[in-house]
């Protein structure tokens, strides 16, 4: 065959070539079907470790029992036995290296997250004891009055 | 010398041969299947969401954006809580403010854009709340129409995104029928509820379970029969949402309605 033939078609065989090249550098190496197959389970195999190094941040109240044993007694002997510390005291991170202090939050829309009362018979909300927080002394921090580890002893700090 | 006849019949039968797909000539295998059914220690990871106790408090929400590291005031977030007031003239209004971060603060309906919906007591004919997040289906949807290979699902069953392998494209986030995928603003890559995989693959549960102080959410492992979640999914009336979509979603409901989309 002539020339004129052949010449594009090396033209076209380099490009494949350096587009496999390329393939080869850009790609990472742990690229893979994993064991969902080709469909679900086509992907980076490190990045799966990525996601299991991320910081956990909410440690639990079985990490504050450790050191506040009076405090998790207190609060599961209560009728807000289930509710998590983290969720008035914020996240303990590295507590209590770091942050040595935990900022609570005392704002009375916290309390009125569940005890703002809502008429809605047919779910849980509508059992709960709850107040009008912009009639029900909107003055005044909720825990003046009410002892948040055990709302049952009223007037208690 | 190749004739007419014989080049169309050898076309066809090309064609035809091409036609048949791969999986069409894969043997089942019965190995694999007992494999399957007998390894103890594999892990299917689901979640059980029980609308009947769920109190519309909000703390999930905000113990997720916190823990995930979403940020707190975009408006965007992994998991969320709708609240459905349906009234006695049939009519069903669904609002979810910030995704109801702060829980519902207001008795009115928000509408968007500033507008406000008073619902008179007398008029609910029924009202409760209902959790939304990732249903890690077990045919994504998301995962099939990624072009990079950046999401995928693992062995475990969690869908998870590779932020160092995402374009942004968005074809996920219009691919999810349930809204589940979003955004990040700060990443700048699509970004979804992947069951706190960091902290179930610790032996911990998400987030979201932890700060639910009514029991309303639950995590756990369909491959184990002794696990309390694996129980109810196979002794009780549960339910999952758009079923009609073919997606098989790994978050169960008790207690939905039609009204619930």
């Amino acid at each position: 065959m002539k020339n004129h033939v052949w010449r594009p078609l090396y033209v076209a065989l380099l490009v494949v070539a350096a587009i496999l090249v390329l393939r080869k550098v850009l790609v990472p190496a742990d690229f893979g079907v994993g064991k969902r197959g080709y469909m679900y389970g086509w992907h980076r195999a490190g990045n799966e470790a990525d996601w299991k190094a991320v910081k956990v941040k909410y440690r639990s109240a079985e990490y504050c029992k450790e050191c506040h044993r009076d405090k998790y007694d207190d609060i599961k002997a209560s009728p807000h036995a289930n509710i998590d510390c983290e969720n008035c005291h914020g996240p303990a991170l590295g507590h209590p290296a770091d942050p040595p202090t935990l900022t609570i939050d005392r704002n009375r829309e916290l309390c009125a997250r569940c005890h703002f009362y809502l008429p809605y018979k047919t779910s849980g909300r509508g059992s709960i004891r709850g107040i009008n927080p912009a009639t029900h002394h909107p003055e005044a921090e909720c825990v003046m009055c009410h002892y948040p580890h055990n709302p049952k002893l009223e007037g208690r700090k | 010398m190749i004739t007419r006849r014989n080049f169309c019949k050898k076309t066809m039968l090309l064609v035809g041969g091409m036609a048949v797909p791969l999986a069409a000539l894969e043997l089942f295998d019965p190995k694999k299947l007992l494999a399957d059914k007998s390894d103890k220690d594999k892990v299917r990871w689901v979640f059980l969401v029980d609308t009947t106790k769920c109190v519309g408090c909000g703390f999930c929400v905000k113990a997720c954006k916190i823990e995930n590291e979403v940020p707190y005031d975009a408006n965007v977030t992994r998991t969320w809580v709708e609240r459905y007031v349906i009234t006695k003239d049939g009519a069903t209004h669904i609002d979810s403010p910030k995704g109801a971060r702060d829980g519902f603060e207001t008795s009115q309906i928000d509408l968007g854009e500033g507008k406000f919906l008073d619902i008179k007591k007398e008029d609910i004919s029924k009202a409760f709340f209902v959790p939304k997040l990732c249903n890690q289906c077990d045919n994504p949807p998301c995962v099939q129409v990624c072009p990079v290979g950046a999401t995928y699902q693992t062995e475990d069953g969690v869908v998870l995104v590779d932020r160092s392998w995402c374009i942004g494209c968005g074809y996920c986030i219009m691919g999810c029928p349930y809204g589940v995928r979003f955004f990040h603003p700060v990443y700048r890559v699509a970004e979804k509820c992947n069951f706190c995989y960091h902290r179930i693959t610790k032996g911990m549960k998400t987030a979201c379970v932890d700060a639910c102080a009514f029991g309303a959410r639950q995590i756990g492992n369909l491959k184990n029969p002794d696990d309390p979640v694996t129980k109810i999914i196979m002794t009780e009336r549960v339910n999952v949402l758009k079923e009609e979509y073919g997606t098989k979603p790994q978050v169960f409901y008790l207690g939905l309605t039609k009204e619930v989309k």
